[in-house]
């Protein structure tokens, strides 16, 4: 076990990625949670793509400077999902439909733009990240947003919890539901961008949805789920980065394929929802 | 408590309920009832504060408006427990950041015993049945302490068992001095409970005590009004 650990302590750029994928994980969970639970997985991984034509255009302007292309993917995700709202009000268009008009686009005109610069190297870096090349100012960022959304979930939890549960009665006791639905489209925004700071435009999504995923099949409230959300996260990050380190395997696919090895497990073996938890008798509840 | 003058909501240019007047007193027991598509649920949700007036006047005099919508607008998946569901009615007292503190747990206590699910508190709500459901969305309302309490179909796929006993409860908010009313399709129900109803079919048929609007020719004539009014609509005259 310390054999596995050793790397952590003998270099520092195992720590920064360690340091990296834990704020992410403490800060993209808690929202991935929300994302299942109002039935917009997918929304989140077509806002992770929506970011790329932002994230390249600060790439067109800076070449790999993080803050340049941070800026370029918050101002395109949000406005992604600005005109994704206004669309379907305006059209009356599914909303799902919109958005996935909107993120090929983006997508396309993401690989497009980095493509009149760069090279095939950048364009990876960028749809998959490098964990392992984080530096201060990247992790600074991290550690930010991670911050600003705990905080931020903290305020607007109970609101948000109403606004997933039973929108009509928020919005009947108050002027939540418009701005509430605003700032979490926001801190989604916000985490997939610090996510692809690590694991890349593409792969980001994977730790704010697969964690969520894995906690649902385990617990029945959500405060539990939060909970257990992150420590699948961290724990899959550590898992990654190890197998990462030991047999040379890209890292942001090691952790994303370590969640995706917990959330078969928790398919297979959770007791809410798991395969066999349906062929098992449940004890029933006591009134 | 609540007045309509010439009250007209619309879809889309499309009326669902057109020139409309007339008034609900204070701490009235009211049937709102009228064949499907009649624009019962849009009426509650203009006087709830949830759709605009088209054309005309909505008055309601108290800001202190308790909703039951029905039942499909709850999301009944979602990972919450029903202490902590029942204890949203207290919204108006807690906001989004205050505690519940030891008055509210017990306020959500007893609500729950007066609607008959003492001990169900832990449970998910996913685990409740229609009926049980129900029960918990009118312990919720009761925290809200209300003073107009709207009810949208509440007695859907409830059993006769479950709807006395919630019944009992709206007589009991009535005697309080609150005002309720709510959108029902059960005739007999309405005939037994109600004193008062409000028929229509996109306009006012009729309104008044239970027994005089629940005629066999109103009823009549609020069938045939919505069948014309539909026919009206699909001809090809209305369509160009």
């Amino acid at each position: 076990m310390s054999h596995l650990l050793q790397p952590f302590l003998d270099y520092v750029f195992m720590q920064r990625a360690l340091l990296g994928t834990v704020a992410i994980a403490l800060s993209a969970t808690p929202v991935g949670c929300f994302l299942t639970l109002r039935r917009m997985s997918l929304m989140g991984d077509a806002m992770s793509h929506a970011i790329l034509p932002g994230v390249a255009v600060g790439f067109l302007v800076s070449g790999l400077s993080l803050g340049a292309m941070t800026v370029g993917g918050i101002v395109a995700g949000l406005a992604v999902a600005v005109l994704t709202g206004a669309v379907t009000r305006a059209t009356g268009q599914r909303e799902d439909a919109s958005l996935a008009a909107f993120y090929l686009i983006s997508l396309a005109l993401g690989v497009l733009l980095v493509s009149l610069r760069g090279s095939n190297v950048d364009l990876m870096h960028i749809l998959f990240g490098s964990v392992l090349a984080l530096n201060d100012a990247a992790l600074r960022l991290l550690c930010v947003i991670a911050t600003l959304t705990l905080v931020t979930l903290a305020v607007v939890w109970r609101p948000l919890v109403l606004e997933c549960v039973d929108p009509t009665f928020l919005r009947s006791v108050s002027r939540w539901s418009g701005p509430v639905h605003l700032i979490f489209l926001g801190l989604v925004v916000l985490n997939l961008v610090a996510g692809f700071q690590a694991l890349g435009t593409l792969l980001s999504v994977g730790m704010m949805i697969l964690p969520a995923l894995c906690a649902r099949f385990w617990c029945r409230n959500l405060g539990p789920m939060v909970a257990l959300a992150m420590g699948v996260a961290i724990a899959a990050s550590l898992a990654g980065l190890v197998a990462s380190y030991e047999w040379s395997l890209p890292s942001g696919p090691a952790i994303t394929l370590s969640l995706g090895a917990i959330y078969l497990f928790s398919l297979i073996c959770g007791p809410k929802d798991g395969i066999l938890a349906r062929f098992r008798p449940r004890p029933h509840f006591h009134s | 408590m609540i007045s309509f003058k010439d009250l007209t909501l619309a879809y889309d240019r499309q009326p669902a309920v057109h020139h409309l007047t007339g008034q609900i007193a204070r701490g009235a027991l009211l049937a709102l009832v009228g064949p499907n598509g009649a624009g019962k649920t849009t009426l509650m949700r203009a006087i709830a504060g949830d759709f605009p007036a088209a054309e005309g006047e909505l008055k309601v005099n108290t800001k202190r408006i308790a909703w039951l919508p029905q039942q499909a607008d709850v999301d009944r998946q979602f990972p919450i427990d029903v202490r902590a569901f029942v204890a949203m009615g207290l919204w108006a007292r807690i906001g989004a950041f205050c505690d519940l503190g030891r008055k509210g747990r017990d306020r959500v206590d007893e609500a729950l015993a007066a609607v008959g699910l003492s001990g169900f508190g832990a449970r998910p709500i996913s685990a409740l049945s229609g009926g049980q459901m129900q029960r918990v969305l009118f312990a919720r309302l009761m925290l809200q302490d209300a003073e107009l309490c709207l009810l949208d179909e509440p007695f859907a796929a409830v059993d006769a068992r479950t709807t006395e006993d919630l019944m009992a409860l709206l007589h009991q908010w009535r005697a309080e001095g609150r005002t309720v009313i709510a959108v029902l399709h059960d005739m007999d129900l309405v005939r037994r409970h109600f004193p008062e109803a409000l028929l229509i079919a996109r306009e006012k048929i009729a309104q008044g005590p239970t027994a005089e609007v629940l005629s066999e020719a109103n009823l009549t004539r609020a069938r045939l009004a919505l069948a014309s009014d539909d026919r009206a609509a699909l001809s090809p005259r209305a369509a160009a």
